[in-house]
């Protein structure tokens, strides 16, 4: 009987261990974040801009690409605080008479849109394969993981170019403005996907050795089912962490082409194309014209990659 | 004065939900040239206990109270710069994985000279003299020769080997030795505890000896002291204490430890999560119809479940697009039969080619060559992915680990009922979780198991979903890898209880595999022996652990940790119901 007692005693106690555990184990990541300090500026930061950007429509002051709303007597005005700096435009205007933090506003739209949707292509395309790559193994692993390594060898703005260029050259002129945002996400989205492939390959290795996968091949489920619903969720985490730093490579990369004139039209501004324009001005004195733009950019790719970093960290057991 | 005294020791834990007591109140008393073994189940603080010894507390621990006295001198609160000179020169540690205690990129030269400078005053040629006998001491052949080896060119027994004379190159006064030989085969657990315990008493030397195993505690301790959730439970003479057992923990401890000379009906075991009478006793009933109710189940299947003949499989490995693969060879010729409701031991060392059978029988490995057939028909093993063949469905597996058999990112509910919705073994979603939950109550869990994940489980509940989703496939044949290896012995009690109910309540044959010869001896009916990928012995399992016929079996057998000193299990059971 005295056996039975102190079983159940230790029952007891096992039993609150593992509700504390529970507990612990649901905020885990809400219990570190609560802890970076970095997590939360770059949170917060990721939430204003993106939300500035989101409802730019209703945030900015005036529309940059309605024609009516501007006038070119305004051009090149500076910032409000500074001598001849008007009210009505807190950052000054552009050469066109633009309000520059409208401008900022819908052309940050612009950058996150293009980055956002060629980040989820990437990742999608890249995961795709890399998990195919490391489930099936043999000549399809060969095969994918040897394009991934010529991948690798084009820096990204020369994919990005050469995209751009055939596109050029092969669409009517016509459509061309129109499919200008298609093709930047697509040779985005096609520069970046061998991280996704590699790191998905990687951890996909990994976890298909494990034993809850050779029980679902036990169970005799067919390849896609084994790959997309028991090993896509566990390898889950990483991918999670390089989507988010790899967003502020995406929003660099359309930054950096629209920079170089293969970008979105200057009608569309985007952050890249406002810079561009700014940069001939910077010796003239119209110094914010590029600057405004800049310290957007910069902001935004600060905040995305403060989250990815405290993701990454929070995500890895052994960096604790 | 006693070499190693500790009184009241408490050491504390900082975590997020406030402080916890790893150890309380802990107390040793160690003379020179005796082995004391601290045993206990994982989390009951031995290790922890290990660590404050050596000053090695691991972040967020602390020591509450207490004194650890070596020599006399005290411990506790000892400045960091005095225990660089302690550590290492007066107490040494031996750890449980040769494989990484060692560095890969040094000769054992090397490593050993470095500590002997490092610790004494010799001359550097003196220390390669000391050097060389230490390795002569631990019993490594021909050490002249092998000394300027790589520790990668030693096997694992020989490389603990080396791991032992590192540590004695200080002239330590106390060894702390956690868990040495749980990385070994038995043959070589048992020269290495022999060893120990020759150096302890040659040279002196007090041993602490932290292990979870009672085979190694019987085998070599003077003293033991059993820990429990970090509280010492009994302490005294290894004999007395594994005889005579007075706290009922360490009874129900000992009780439940398999013995190699006797096999048993039950465990007479404690049982901590083990199904409760009363409310699901119902479901549990309308799970064992529904496992009964097998379409067919009338018609009479003929002959063997199971019939293996002539099974070969091997492996590439190191091949790439232009390089040629190299070919090994896991299992030669391998030929096993199993009856309906038996149980077929399949034992051997590491690396001996048990698991890949069992691979090769689910069909998660394809093989070279063999012809398998299950109730007389041809099932796929030698085709490409033969785990595809649908009438595998009847055999299933359970996994060593329990930690990675489930996938942790879904809900057990989802995990245990994914083969009745995959074979559609049931009609609509609420016949699906009625079984689900029925399967569950099968093995003692309760029904709001569903909802939660695996990780809010321990590893013996682990191991309980497991073997529900292995019945939710209604199989015939359960194929179980070392099962209970990953569980504490009195949780193994539980799981081994578990799976002979099923069997006996549904007549599933079992071949179980294992390299533990005492709990094989507790689950079959007949035995069969692997050594690198050959069968070399099969036979009914009484007569086998008798009088085995092969020299490997007798070797194996021979090598397994004594039990005698261990009270009989049945006086503790009787003790238990007193």
């Amino acid at each position: 009987m005295a056996i039975e007692d102190s079983a159940d005693q230790g029952a007891a106690k096992r039993e609150t261990l593992s509700l504390w555990r529970r507990i612990g184990r649901r905020s885990e990541l809400a219990y570190l974040f609560l802890r970076s300090p970095p997590a939360m500026i770059g949170a917060l930061l990721t939430v204003l801009s993106l939300g500035a950007t989101l409802f730019a429509p209703w945030v900015a002051p005036t529309d940059p690409f309605d024609l009516a709303a501007y006038d070119l007597l305004d051009s090149l005005l500076p910032p409000a605080w500074a001598a001849g700096g008007e009210a009505r435009f807190l950052l000054g205007t552009d050469d066109q008479g633009r309000d520059m933090l409208s401008a900022i506003l819908y052309g940050a739209r612009i950058s996150v849109l293009i980055g956002g949707a060629s980040i989820a292509f990437a990742a999608i395309l890249g995961v795709t394969l890399g998990l195919a790559a490391a489930y099936l193994g043999g000549w399809f692993d060969h095969v994918v993981m040897r394009i991934a390594d010529v991948q690798l060898a084009l820096p990204a703005i020369l994919t990005a170019l050469l995209i751009d260029g055939v596109a050029r050259g092969v669409l009517p002129s016509e459509s061309h403005d129109r499919l200008m945002i298609p093709v930047l996400i697509l040779a985005i989205g096609l520069s970046l996907w061998v991280d996704f492939a590699r790191l998905a390959r990687a951890s996909a290795l990994v976890e298909r050795d494990k034993d809850y996968v050779q029980a679902a091949e036990i169970m005799g489920l067919p390849a896609w089912r084994i790959m997309l619903s028991h090993i896509l969720p566990n390898i889950a985490g990483p991918i999670l962490v390089v989507l988010t730093i790899d967003l502020a490579v995406a929003i660099l990369l359309e930054a950096t082409l629209s920079f170089l004139g293969v970008g979105v039209p200057a009608d569309q501004a985007s952050l890249g194309t406002l810079i561009r324009i700014g940069t001939a001005y910077i010796f003239s004195g119209e110094w914010w014209i590029a600057l405004f733009p800049s310290l957007a950019l910069v902001l935004m790719v600060i905040a995305v990659n403060l989250l990815g970093d405290f993701l990454r960290d929070a995500l890895n057991p052994k960096l604790r | 004065m006693a070499l190693l005294d500790i009184q009241d020791l408490s050491v504390s834990f900082e975590t997020r939900f406030g402080k916890q007591m790893a150890v309380d109140g802990y107390g040793l008393s160690l003379e020179r040239g005796e082995i004391h073994g601290l045993v206990g189940e994982s989390g009951a603080g031995k290790s922890t206990v290990g660590a404050a010894i050596l000053g090695l507390l691991p972040g967020g621990g602390q020591i509450e109270g207490g004194s650890i006295r070596l020599d006399g001198r005290e411990l506790v609160d000892l400045s960091q710069r005095d225990w660089h000179r302690l550590r290492g020169a007066k107490i040494s540690m031996i750890f449980q994985d040769p494989q990484t205690s060692l560095n890969p990129l040094l000769t054992i030269e090397e490593q050993l000279v470095e500590t002997i400078l490092t610790h004494t005053k010799l001359s550097e040629a003196k220390a390669k003299t000391r050097a060389l006998s230490l390795l002569e001491e631990v019993g490594i052949r021909d050490a002249a020769a092998r000394i300027a080896d790589y520790p990668h060119q030693f096997s694992g027994g020989m490389r603990q080997r080396v791991v032992i004379a590192l540590a004695l190159c200080s002239e330590p006064d106390l060894i702390i030795a956690d868990e040495p030989t749980t990385a070994l085969d038995v043959a070589v657990q048992k020269q290495v505890l022999a060893l120990i315990r020759r150096l302890a008493t040659k040279r002196g030397v007090g041993v602490l000896l932290i292990t979870h195993d009672m085979g190694v505690i019987a085998e070599i301790t003077d003293t033991v002291s059993v820990l429990r959730d970090g509280r010492l439970v009994e302490a005294g003479e290894t004999n007395r204490v594994l005889g005579a057992p007075s706290a009922p923990y360490s009874r129900s401890l000992i009780a439940s430890v398999p013995r190699v000379e006797k096999k048993v009906a039950r465990f007479p075991q404690l049982s901590d999560a083990g199904p409760r009478r009363g409310a699901r006793s119902d479901l549990a009933q309308r799970g064992a119809e529904w496992l009964l109710s097998r379409p067919g189940a009338g018609s009479k299947r003929e002959g063997d479940i199971l019939d293996l003949q002539g099974l070969s499989v091997s492996f590439r490995s190191g091949g790439g697009l232009f390089r040629q693969s190299r070919v090994v060879r896991a299992v030669k010729d391998v030929g096993l039969r199993l009856a309906v409701g038996e149980t077929l031991g399949l034992v051997g060392e590491s690396g001996s080619g048990k698991s890949t059978i069992a691979k090769a029988l689910v069909g998660v490995h394809k093989a070279q060559a063999g012809a398998l057939r299950y109730f007389g028909r041809p099932l796929a093993l030698t085709e490409k992915r033969p785990a595809r063949d649908p009438s595998r469905r009847e055999i299933q597996m359970i996994f060593q680990d329990p930690y990675s058999s489930l996938n942790n990112r879904w809900k057990v509910g989802a995990i245990v009922s994914e083969p009745l919705r995959f074979h559609g073994l049931c009609k609509n979603r609420r016949e699906a979780a009625a079984i689900t939950t029925s399967m569950l109550a099968l093995v003692g869990m309760d029904p709001d198991a569903v909802g939660k994940y695996p990780h809010q489980f321990s590893g013996g509940q682990r191991q309980r979903i497991a073997i529900a989703r292995a019945l939710a496939a209604r199989p015939a044949l359960m194929i179980c890898d070392e099962p209970t290896s990953a569980l504490d012995v009195s949780v193994q009690a539980q799981i081994l209880n578990l799976l002979k109910d099923i069997q006996d309540r549904f007549g599933l044959a079992i071949l179980f595999i294992s390299h533990d010869l005492p709990v094989v001896r507790q689950m079959s009916d007949r035995v069969a022996v692997m050594q690198n990928g050959v069968l070399v012995e099969e036979g009914a399992a009484d007569a086998f652990y008798k009088s085995p016929r092969h020299d490997y079996s007798r070797m194996l057998l021979a090598q397994t940790p004594s039990l005698d000193k261990l009270a009989d299990p049945q006086i503790l059971a009787a003790q238990t119901v007193a």
